[in-house]
């Protein structure tokens, strides 16, 4: 009985030794193992089971995954003046565990080095750029209405230089030898939101409709001109067929009128003489009537026997 | 004390012969008796029960399990029952590499009751789906990402917030690519933007080892911001003004020229009209003057005076006032009234 209590008290003590001598990595761990505050050998970055001493030595856990920054949106002025939020993030992760243990202790103080360092280097960037340039990233022909609005035409014409995606990669660039001797790896910055402040998104929306005002108003300028352009070419029309009509018909009556006169100037061409007194004679029955009145001489030819019988006249 | 114990047992074994014990003790006793040999195997049991129930596990039909032995991935298990080693030795993460999770940006969808989510997708939603666009107006555009989990492994360990990373880039990439767009194509051409966007956030979802593969950006309803939407639908108006004045302008067109053709017509149709009437006329009164002539011609004075006398015949009833003056009365006007006539009418 004596010999199995024994047993039980070395297996309980020597348990308890393990425990507090073996710990855990996880795979989106590494950990750094100090003595007293002095750190003891290489971080251990391979997840896996591993041991220390018990009490003397300690286990600090640091990720070893990627890590977000997400920094404070601020107002910032551009190269050409204009205020505007900008918004960024960043990622990152510890590669030198001992480095970052000294120098900033965990992750909470490293996002305030963070902040620090890359908040700065955003600013930079953005007042040295114009708003165009962190807005586009490429020099891409953009569909607009294709009618007269000049003044896009202008921006438009404007080549970028640096564009959305090198400005983040200065950012970068300018914040990443910082970082480094924290033991911090930035992996990249990204701009989330770039937007205008409120004062200026007032006015933008004001030259926003007053844009499309303009566009509107040429449209309504344009359908009137193409329904004057119509009304035009239905009078043209109209001017050219009753014309036209004339034209024909005057032609045709021309050519009627050309060969009768031709026709009876053969008939009649035989004895003028006879053609106007025949003619003459016509004419009277047709031309007088019971509203003319008649005044003749004994002298005519019809009442000349109404005076005398003679018979040579 | 152990020992006392011991001792103590020794004594009540010996006891118990001769002594009539109270029955509470003897009971207690009894107990006690009982409860020794089965204790540790009692022990034994539970923690058999405890490591066997974490021996094994079910994964279900749309996800998978992680295992890790003390910290370290070994293996990935597949639906259906499966073991490991104990917990404290290794642990399973199951994850749903099935199931098309959601995002979404801008908007506020109705059915879902996760209200966590959008908190994160963006407090103000309406700044999330605010942006600039390349000729630097301001759009509405809210978007939804569909994405699943491709590699369970770097799901679990490469990325500590995964879905912020995801939302963040999201917006990035969403934001990039309006950035490079005119508000009209931003508008007009949601689905181009869907599929480049798709492409540059898988990309950077690639570059951080996240194992998502985003299956798919779903634009909603682009749109310029609110302040803004009247002058927009007036363009639209506008446009449909403009088409409205064309086709009342054809209209005008399509009336007046058919009756100006059909018009024309009938000029020229008179015009033959009058030539043949012209024509026919001639030519009768040309065959009515030589058939006259024919026989004038045999005959001419005769003819002369009978045609002459013939027209007065006709002509003289049809006449009104006659007045036969002889030709040797000089002055006969002033007795005439010529005007009676046309006075009295």
């Amino acid at each position: 009985m004596k010999s199995k209590l024994v047993i039980l008290v070395v297996a309980v003590v020597a348990i308890l030794f393990v425990f507090t001598a073996a710990y855990v990595v996880d795979e989106t761990e590494q950990v750094v193992v100090t003595q007293f505050g002095k750190v003891v050998g290489k971080p251990k970055a391979e997840p896996g089971l591993y041991f220390k001493i018990p009490f003397i030595q300690n286990a600090t856990y640091f990720p070893k995954n990627l890590l977000e920054w997400d920094g404070d949106p601020g107002q910032v002025p551009t190269l050409d003046k204009t205020y505007i939020w900008v918004d960024a993030f960043a990622r990152w992760r510890i590669i030198d565990p001992i480095t970052f243990f000294q120098t900033v202790n965990n992750t909470l103080s490293a996002q305030g080095r963070l902040d620090d360092i890359i908040d700065p280097a955003v600013r930079n960037l953005i007042t040295e750029n114009k708003l165009i340039e962190t807005v586009r990233k490429s020099n891409r022909e953009l569909d607009t209405y294709e009618i007269g609005l000049e003044d896009i035409k202008e921006r438009q014409s404007y080549r970028i230089v640096t564009g959305r995606e090198k400005i983040a990669k200065q950012i970068l660039e300018q914040a990443r030898p910082k970082l480094a001797k924290f033991g911090i790896e930035l992996v990249d910055v990204k701009i989330k939101r770039i937007n205008y402040v409120e004062q200026v998104r007032d006015s933008v929306y004001g030259r926003m409709i007053a844009e499309r005002k303009q566009i509107a108003e040429k449209f309504r300028s344009e359908g009137k001109g193409e329904a004057r352009k119509i009304l035009g070419e239905k009078e043209r029309d109209l001017k050219r067929i009753t014309s036209e009509a004339y034209k024909i018909a005057q032609e045709i009556k021309g050519k009627a009128d050309a060969e009768s006169t031709k026709l009876y100037a053969n008939a009649y061409g035989v004895d003028p003489d006879f053609y106007s007194f025949a003619k003459t004679l016509e004419i009277y029955s047709d031309a007088l009537g019971k509203d003319s009145s008649l005044v003749l001489s004994t002298d005519s030819e019809f009442f000349k026997y109404l005076k005398g019988y003679s018979g040579n006249p | 004390m152990n020992w006392d114990w011991e001792k103590l047992k020794k004594q009540q074994d010996g006891k118990e012969g001769g002594m009539v014990p109270p029955k509470m003790e003897d009971l207690v006793e009894k107990f006690k008796k009982f409860k020794l040999p089965g204790g540790p195997l009692l022990i034994l049991l539970f923690a058999l029960i405890f490591f066997g129930s974490s021996t094994f596990y079910t994964v279900a039909v749309d996800e998978v399990g992680v295992v890790q032995r003390f910290g370290k991935y070994v293996r990935i298990t597949q639906p259906g029952l499966n073991f490991k080693l104990p917990s404290g030795i290794e642990k399973v993460t199951k994850v749903k590499v099935r199931r098309v999770y959601k995002e979404e940006f801008g908007f506020r969808s109705l059915r879902t009751e996760d209200t966590s989510r959008r908190t994160l997708a963006g407090g103000e939603n309406t700044n999330v789906a605010l942006m600039l666009t390349g000729d630097l107006n301001v759009a509405l555009v809210p978007w939804i990402v569909q994405y699943r989990i491709k590699d369970p492994y770097n799901f679990l360990f490469k990325v500590r917030d995964i879905r912020k990373l995801l939302i963040d880039m999201s917006e990035a990439a969403m934001r990039l690519v309006v950035g490079d767009r005119s508000i009209n194509e931003v508008i007009s051409k949601r689905e181009e933007i869907a599929v480049e966007a798709r492409e540059v956030l898988q990309a950077e979802m690639d570059n951080a080892d996240s194992g998502i593969n985003i299956v798919t950006i779903e634009m909603k309803k682009t749109n310029v911001p609110e302040p803004v939407q009247p002058s927009f639908n007036e363009v639209n108006q506008a446009t449909q003004e403009k088409e409205k004045m064309i086709y009342q302008a054809k209209e005008d067109y399509n009336k007046a020229i058919p009756t100006a053709r059909g018009e024309a017509e009938r000029t020229i149709k008179a015009a033959e009209g009058y030539s043949l009437d012209r024509v026919n006329r001639a030519k009768g009164d040309a065959s009515r003057f030589k058939a006259l002539y024919t026989e004038y011609a045999k005959a001419k004075d005769i003819t002369k005076r009978r045609l002459y006398l013939e027209t007065l015949k006709d002509l003289l009833p049809k006449l009104g006032d006659k007045y036969i003056i002889d030709s040797d009365q000089k002055n006969v006007l002033p007795l005439l009234n010529l005007g009676k006539q046309k006075g009295e009418k």
